[in-house]
């Protein structure tokens, strides 16, 4: 088994700022709730049930199964400040990072983090494909083979009316949820970002912060996803995101770059270069803090209004400066205001300065 | 062919029509010139709580005898109460989708849009899966009694049985 602590260096590879559209879309995420039959869902089985189910998934994934390369991690055994790195780079939810310690649950982690599988969160199985940039198609493909190769070993509940069967009604059918983690700065500034908020709501799609559910839209970042999934195929849904949804954002956000560059190009300069000015100065550094200043950086890189850094950076630097992220790298647990200085020495170092 | 916008050349999703003075004036609007417009309601996603309870006023309010029978669905698998399901909004086990169909349809029509009917991927066991899903579940429960009542005897055998049938034997 890998140890956790050698991930924590870089950006998985859904990170690296390289996919299409990558100056606007960070990444696109497509997942798949999946229950096992025979077994009552999570929230009502017992520890025994839960414990049969994640032994059977394993055995399944790993060696006398599918032989699959995958890092296992037991989250009833992981340290606390594991499962918020896990978090953080979002190959579990919150919610399965704090679930009551005594749940027996894990996460099954592939390759350059491409992939996970939660399993035994709100559903059995939460199969998820993480892809840079814009790339639905792909990540879709890749996560149908996982799919269909659990499903040879797996029984799945499913009914022909309703489809996948998922404890809440509201994942049944498909299972899918599309999302697409954007970045939104220009609308932001230009206050244009409540009206994108509405036709995306208009459009039955859910608009979330950084971390999905319940958090807010820090550094300017925000994960577009659908909430139909029972009438529709997959394959609409995709369609759906890839030519409508996501090129409008984009549309939409390029405009307001432009307008900005045009019509306030001192203003918007000013944004960008003291973030510069606080990012490589500061001596302490908030997490929300940083994250909009990286935000306004990351702009400005992407206007070519300024040179002294590339995109991957800020974009593992989104990650790095993360509370958990930083305790790691650290090695050992530090309050608020070590956490604070250990930021922004980590952002200084960084950036070169 | 689906209409345009009026303002553009996006697929229009807003229309209205308003009698004006006799008028008639229609609007047929992409959501973002409606949304400029005004026109796009932001109608929030309503989180499957929140139908359920406007749900369950809705029927409270109309007269109780539906509701009563409501309230007392168990699902026969999990035994798992209808109201139970209304507080957590998660359902039990597969058997939940048969047992609350009636009260969970009109619920999920309004959480998909209108849809009703799975279109989409189909298990490519789907043909028995079925049955192995009954038969699976019926195995199962019977392991949880047996271990429940310390049998482990008959536990051991249950588990091999379900052993050999998870791996397509049986």
């Amino acid at each position: 088994m890998i140890p956790l602590g050698q991930i924590t260096q870089q950006a998985g590879q859904w990170l690296r700022g390289s996919g299409p559209h990558h100056e606007i879309v960070i990444s696109s995420r497509v997942r798949l709730a999946r229950n096992l039959a025979g077994f009552p869902f999570v929230g009502r089985s017992t520890r025994r049930q839960r414990a049969d189910v994640l032994q059977r998934v394993q055995r399944e994934l790993t060696t006398d199964g599918l032989g699959w390369d995958v890092l296992w991690v037991d989250l009833m055994d992981c340290d606390p400040i594991d499962r918020a790195l896990l978090m953080e780079r979002h190959l579990i939810s919150k919610h399965h990072a704090e679930a009551d310690h005594e749940h027996p649950r894990a996460v099954a982690i592939g390759q350059d983090e491409t992939f996970s599988i939660m399993v035994n969160e709100e559903d059995h199985l939460r199969i998820q494909v993480l892809r840079s940039g814009m790339q639905f198609d792909a990540a879709f493909e890749a996560i149908n083979a996982i799919d269909d190769q659990l499903e040879d070993r797996l029984d799945y509940a499913y009914s022909p009316r309703f489809g996948y069967l998922a404890a809440c009604p509201t994942n049944v059918g498909t299972g899918i949820r599309v999302s697409v983690m954007l970045h939104l700065p220009a609308l932001k500034l230009t206050g244009e970002i409540e009206k994108v908020r509405r036709a995306a709501r208009d459009m039955h799609l859910a608009v979330r912060g950084l971390f999905g559910e319940g958090s807010d839209a820090m550094g300017d970042l925000y994960q577009v996803s659908n909430q139909t999934t029972l009438g529709k195929s997959e394959r609409e849904l995709l369609d759906e995101f890839e030519h409508k949804v996501v090129p409008e954002i984009i549309a939409y956000e390029q405009q307001a770059r432009q307008a900005l560059a045009r019509q306030r190009p001192a203003q918007l300069d000013d944004k960008i270069w003291r973030a510069w000015g606080v990012l490589t100065h500061a001596r302490v550094l908030g997490t929300e803090e940083v994250l909009q200043l990286l935000s306004h950086l990351r702009l400005g890189v992407n206007l070519g209004r300024i040179a002294e850094v590339d995109i991957r950076t800020i974009n593992e630097l989104f990650l790095l400066t993360q509370p958990a992220h930083l305790q790691r790298v650290a090695g050992r647990t530090l309050e608020q205001p070590a956490r604070r200085e250990a930021r922004a020495s980590l952002v200084r170092k960084r950036l070169g300065v | 062919m689906k209409r345009k916008c009026d303002q553009c050349d996006r697929p229009a999703t807003h229309h209205s029509v308003e009698i004006i003075k006799g008028q008639k004036i229609e609007k047929h609007l992409c959501d973002q010139c409606a949304a400029d417009e005004g026109m796009a309601v932001p109608t929030a996603h309503t989180p499957i709580n929140q139908l359920l309870t406007n749900f369950v006023k809705l029927h409270s309010s109309g007269g109780g005898s539906g509701t009563k029978q409501r309230e007392e669905l168990v699902c026969a698998g999990c035994g798992l109460t209808f109201s139970q399901f209304r507080e957590a909004s998660l359902l039990g086990c597969p058997q939940c989708y048969s047992d609350f169909e009636p009260s969970l349809s009109p619920l999920m029509e309004r959480a998909h849009e209108g849809g009703t009917h799975h279109v989409g991927k189909v298990p490519r066991r789907a043909g028995r899966s079925e049955v192995r899903q009954q038969q699976l579940t019926r195995l199962r429960k019977r392991l949880e009694h047996a271990v429940s009542e310390e049998n482990y005897e008959l536990a051991a055998k249950l588990r091999d049985e379900i052993g050999v049938f998870e791996e397509g034997g049986a």
